[in-house]
């Protein structure tokens, strides 16, 4: 519950420019730099919005989406997939696997923060709207 | 590649070599027999006796005329038996 | 003619000898061998078998007994021109089984049992110790006839110089490499020289003596019937039995089975050999009855006629003659030496040295340099060889009994030939009958023959070689069983080998063979059948590569196991890696890799060690026979079709499978582009937005301008690496091709890459001297690739206090550089990738670089005509470079 976001990202760089957007909207960002444990994390902190990257260290993001879905208390946490491929298969993969929104990088700062107001703002309701024009 | 040959044509060249092999194996057979058969030749010149007896030269001429024959077989032998080394081996 | 003269004249004929041997191994070791292997060199080796005996002692021995000196040539004759039948049979398994001498085979044939092994090496040692001994007295005997004695020499000392100066030769270059199937090219060729010094010798003196003293043919042929051998009688046993004693013995021979055996290079040179060889004995024996014959007519009644081949010339006045025989019989007397004490050596060590060293410490098979171990055993052993040849020689100098030593030793090593023989030609040959046989034999030859040859009350009192022992007749040693009045060589021979042959008969008929007796049986006997000659012998996949190869380089060093196990990993379809998978066939080759250098029964030991015991069970064979049985039904045409079509099968998968990889590979690729340059652009938008709103403190608007600086910068090196890629793998490199030196490029290489992790202290070893070469090649790419490897060193090994090691060397035209660290290496499942593009290793997360680096260094190493691989089991990750020399450019661009 609240504005806490969770970030799951190895990119340092970009996890310090997502931070500062979203610390700026009044976000509280936490942060974890590799995939080990983060469902768990998740699971504990219970956050309003999931960033998750999908090629981290330890384990993949689709591993981690699955395996949070895969938990009652972390199943309807709304999750964004940030992505460096471009490939159609990415992206068909991740909303398989359960993504409610996927940002292929690089990204617009207006992008992200609108996906995050909008999927904590309709996380009651379960699932958004599917695409959006916040997806690139 | 193997295919199917005219099999009288093919059959004469493995044959012949088989038969080299055979008159291999057969020679030192014959050469030790050869070889040993001065033993049952009369004993050459026993000291005294004159009469009859072999001569020593003669033996001589024998034994060697006899090895250069087995050498010179032999080498005759050797390049078609060396060639099918890598054959199949034995009938 | 002066002494001096004399004892120069040998010394120099030693320097020119140690120049063949030397020149020879440079030779060898360049990799040109061209007449060094050839069958003239092969013929001329097996010459040995004509030793001092043969040189001296035949005219000594025609003098005496008249025509019999010959039955000693005509009985290996008969073997030679008979190659077909064992000899043949014999070179074959001992180079499909690499076998390193006769006690190896033995051992090797029933189960690579060592008990039979030492049994062997034991036998021999006893037989053959009073044949060198011989040989030494020989040329102390020539060297008497020279002196006078105003300058004569200590017999004793010359001796002992002789046997000194052989072992010294015989350990330079009989102890350089290891494995006993590649080496001694110096030797052997040494030996095919002192062959040719030994056969003119010889006809020079006998054409002196036919048409200088005798005047012609036909006056000769006079004088012999007028000389006192024609009272000569043929005795038909001794005739027959010594025939047939000197035929097994050209094969029974220690240092007959190394030339013929060990030290074959191609089985072609035996058939060669099989009419050159007879040729050669011939040709030494033809002046043997018109030496012996003139030397009876001219030379005083009290002359030695062992020594007439020296002193008729002498006698004659032909200074310069009878110094060319006195080479001729040291030529002789040499050469036996060398090649025995070589060949009791690997037995020595193999059987009961190396063996005896692993038993007390079991785990130094892959803990100690094992290499060093047996070198060391092998020296040591000729060492011993020749003090025991010396020690025989002092203690029965000059008696009798040294006469018909070469009679007596040929009886000894004939008892190996019911275990060999019937080895190879019957499976039903067992271990335990092969012991019981060698065992009676052995006894009976040393109780009829050895022991008695002393003499009466020597080590036999008189009154047991009169009466028996205690008393009881039908034991006494020259007339066993009651057979009396035969001659006693031959009735040593007869009994012998007759209660040997009847023993392994009967005790093999009787006992049950282990699996592995009946498998080495069955390859042994079988050796003409392809497929059947390595049977598998191990279960699969239990092995570790990486510990087979740290053995593997403790006892053929690093070089000779790496090239193995390369070629090995070549042979089974892996490119990049070096380690083979330990399947059974590997396992088996590595095995006759190892037992070419320790023998066979260590070998097995050793590798069981790693495996887990010999994997043969009783189902194994049974597999083995109906395989057999299987491939017996079909005809050869449907057999050949079959493997066509696998075949085709095969090529045809492997190109789908390829293709298939191809467009994975692609897309991977493109895929992976496409994330390396996404991420470094996403942090530049969005910082750069973040700018673009002005807002800002200054400070912020610094680190995020840094920011996006440091990513800019990253964007153009993966760029800057891509392109490079494109280029390289595209082969339209343009190299700038230069003499560099190399240390310059490694040491620019060392301070560029100080950048990476500038705060660890890492220490080099590097070898300057080496180092210090120039190569023609492009010295940027070149040092480009050593700035990749040492970063990565630097970067990735976790050692406390981290090493890196350049070792180097020569090859051929190629010269060898490996970068080693001492940190964890790299695991083993991650080897075959690391030199694929954008390859990271787990770890390593996401690290500085995009994993290009040692993808760029395969290319640039292939495009300067060079390979690069992952060297494993050597402590740390280590890459091995291989570069040529002189890049020349038409060779450029298509890799090693």
């Amino acid at each position: 519950m609240g504005r806490e976001v969770l970030l799951i990202e190895d990119e340092e760089n970009i996890a310090e420019a997502i931070r500062f957007i979203l610390t700026r909207d009044g976000w509280q960002v936490v942060h974890l730099a590799e995939g080990r444990g983060a469902a768990r994390r998740a699971a504990e902190l219970m956050p309003a919005v999931v960033i998750l990257d999908t090629m981290l260290p330890g384990a993949s993001g689709l591993e981690i989406l699955a395996e949070m879905r895969s938990n009652l208390l972390t199943a309807h946490l709304p999750v964004v997939m940030l992505t460096a491929k471009s490939q159609p298969r990415d992206r068909e993969a991740a909303e398989r696997a359960g993504a409610d929104r996927f940002l292929a990088k690089p990204f617009a700062n207006a992008d992200i923060l609108a996906v995050v107001r909008e999927l904590a703002a309709g996380r009651k309701t379960g699932l958004g709207p599917s695409g959006g024009a916040a997806v690139a | 590649m193997r295919r199917p040959r005219r099999p009288l044509f093919l059959a004469r060249l493995p044959y012949r070599r088989r038969r080299l092999r055979d008159a291999a194996r057969l020679l030192p057979v014959f050469g030790g027999f050869l070889f040993i058969l001065p033993v049952l030749w009369a004993p050459a010149a026993e000291p005294g006796a004159e009469a009859g007896a072999r001569l020593l030269s003669s033996d001589v001429v024998y034994f060697f005329g006899v090895w250069a024959g087995l050498v010179a077989v032999s080498a005759a032998f050797a390049p078609g038996l060396a060639t099918t080394q890598d054959e199949e081996e034995e009938d | 003619m002066p002494f001096n003269l004399l004892v120069l004249a040998c010394l120099a004929y030693v320097v020119f000898l140690f120049c063949v041997a030397f020149w020879v191994e440079r030779r060898a070791y360049a990799g040109r061998f061209g007449w060094l292997r050839s069958p003239l060199v092969y013929t001329l080796s097996l010459s040995i078998y004509c030793t001092a005996w043969t040189f001296y002692g035949a005219v000594g021995y025609a003098a005496r007994s008249g025509m019999e000196f010959l039955t000693i040539y005509l009985g290996p004759t008969l073997v030679f021109i008979g190659w077909w039948w064992v000899l043949r049979k014999l070179v074959r398994i001992g180079r499909k089984h690499r076998v390193t001498s006769i006690a190896d085979l033995i051992s090797s044939r029933f189960g690579k049992s060592n008990a039979l092994g030492v049994v062997v090496t034991l036998m021999a040692v006893v037989a053959t110790t009073p044949y060198i001994a011989l040989q030494l007295q020989s040329v102390v005997l020539s060297f008497g006839v020279f002196s006078n004695a105003a300058d004569s020499l200590d017999a004793g000392q010359t001796a002992i110089w002789v046997a000194g100066g052989l072992a010294v030769f015989t350990i330079i270059f009989g102890t350089r490499n290891l494995d006993a199937q590649e080496q001694h090219h110096g030797i052997v060729t040494a030996i095919a020289v002192e062959a040719v010094v030994k056969l003119v010798a010889l006809l020079a003196v006998g054409i002196f003596v036919v048409w200088g003293l005798a005047g012609g043919v036909g006056a000769m042929l006079d004088r012999i019937d007028a000389s006192e051998l024609s009272a000569w009688t043929m005795q038909p046993g001794r005739w027959t039995g010594l025939i047939f004693l000197s035929a097994a013995a050209v094969i029974c021979l220690p240092r007959m089975f190394q030339v013929m055996v060990v030290e074959n290079a191609d089985e072609g040179h035996l058939a060669t050999a099989s009419w050159a060889f007879p040729a050669y004995v011939l040709a030494m024996s033809l002046f043997i009855v018109p030496i012996a014959v003139i030397g009876l007519e001219r030379l005083p009644d009290h002359a030695n006629p062992d020594m007439f081949v020296l002193t008729l010339p002498l006698h004659e006045g032909q200074n310069a003659l009878a110094m060319l025989a006195f080479l001729g019989g040291f030529s002789s007397a040499t050469s036996m030496v060398i090649i025995e004490a070589i060949a009791l050596s690997t037995m020595v060590s193999n059987h009961i040295l190396v063996p005896g060293w692993l038993r007390l410490r079991p785990q130094a098979a892959v803990a100690d340099d094992l290499r060093g171990v047996v070198l060391n055993a092998r020296r040591l052993s000729i060492a011993a060889v020749m003090a025991m040849g010396y020690g025989y020689y002092q203690l029965s100098g000059g008696s009798a009994a040294l006469a018909s030593i070469g009679l007596i030793a040929f009886a000894g090593v004939a008892q190996f030939l019911p275990a060999m023989v019937g080895g190879i030609f019957w499976r039903g040959a067992t271990k335990a009958g092969a012991m019981a046989g060698l065992l009676i034999g052995f006894v009976t030859w040393a109780y009829a023959l050895f022991l008695p040859s002393f003499g009466p009350d020597a080590v036999l009192s008189a009154s047991l070689l009169a009466e028996g022992p205690w008393g009881v007749t039908w034991l006494r040693p020259q007339a066993l069983f009651g057979v009396a009045g035969m001659d006693p060589l031959i009735h040593a021979i007869f009994w012998s080998l007759m209660l040997n042959g009847t023993a392994f008969f009967v005790i093999s008929v009787l006992t049950f063979p282990s699996p592995v007796e009946r498998l080495q049986g069955a390859a042994f006997v079988n050796v003409f059948d392809e497929g059947s000659g390595a049977p598998r012998r191990w279960s699969r996949g239990e092995a570790e590569p990486e510990e087979l190869l740290v053995m593997a380089q403790r006892i053929l060093g690093d070089e000779e196991a790496q090239v193995l196990f390369e070629s090995e990993a070549r042979g089974q379809g892996k490119t990049q890696s070096l380690l083979p998978d330990p399947t059974p066939e590997f396992i088996s080759t590595l095995e006759q890799r190892l037992a070419g250098s320790v023998g066979a029964a260590t070998a097995h030991a050793m590798i069981s060690q790693l495996v887990g015991g010999a994997a043969v069970s009783v189902g194994d064979l049974m597999a083995l026979a109906s395989e057999s049985a299987e491939r017996a039904e079909h005809s050869a045409q449907l057999e050949a079709q079959r493997a066509e079509l696998a075949r085709t099968a095969g090529a045809l998968r492997e190109v789908n499978e390829k293709l298939t990889r191809l467009s994975v590979q692609k897309d991977a690729f493109l895929s992976q582009i496409s994330h390396e340059l996404r991420t470094p652009m996403t942090s530049i938008r969005a910082f750069s937005e973040i700018l673009a709103e002005g807002d800002l403190p200054p400070e912020m608007v610094a680190r995020n301008g840094r920011i996006i600086h440091e990513e800019t910068k990253r964007l153009t090196r993966l760029l800057d690496d891509l392109l490079d890629l494109s280029v390289l793998e595209n082969g339209k490199v343009t190299l700038s091709l230069t003499l560099s030196n190399l240390r310059d490029m490694i040491d620019r290489a060392i301070q560029a890459s100080e950048q990476v992790k500038p705060e660890r202290e890492v220490v080099f070893r590097r070898d300057l001297m080496r180092e210090n070469i120039f190569l023609r090649t492009d010295a940027d790419r070149l040092t480009q690739v050593f700035i990749n490897l040492i970063s990565n060193a630097r970067k990735y090994c976790e050692a406390e206090f981290p090493e890196i090691r350049i070792n180097l060397r020569m090859r051929g035209g190629r010269v060898i550089i490996d970068v080693i660290d001492n940190g964890r290496g790299i695991p083993k499942d991650a080897q075959s990738t690391i030199f694929e593009k954008f390859t990271r290793l787990p770890e390593e997360g996401r690290a500085k670089g995009a994993g290009l680096g040692l993808a760029i260094c395969r290319e640039i190493t292939e495009n300067l005509g060079g390979t690069i691989a992952y060297l494993p089991g050597q402590g740390g990750a280590a890459f091995r470079l291989i570069l040529p020399l002189r890049l020349d450019l038409g060779a450029q661009g298509q890799g090693g």
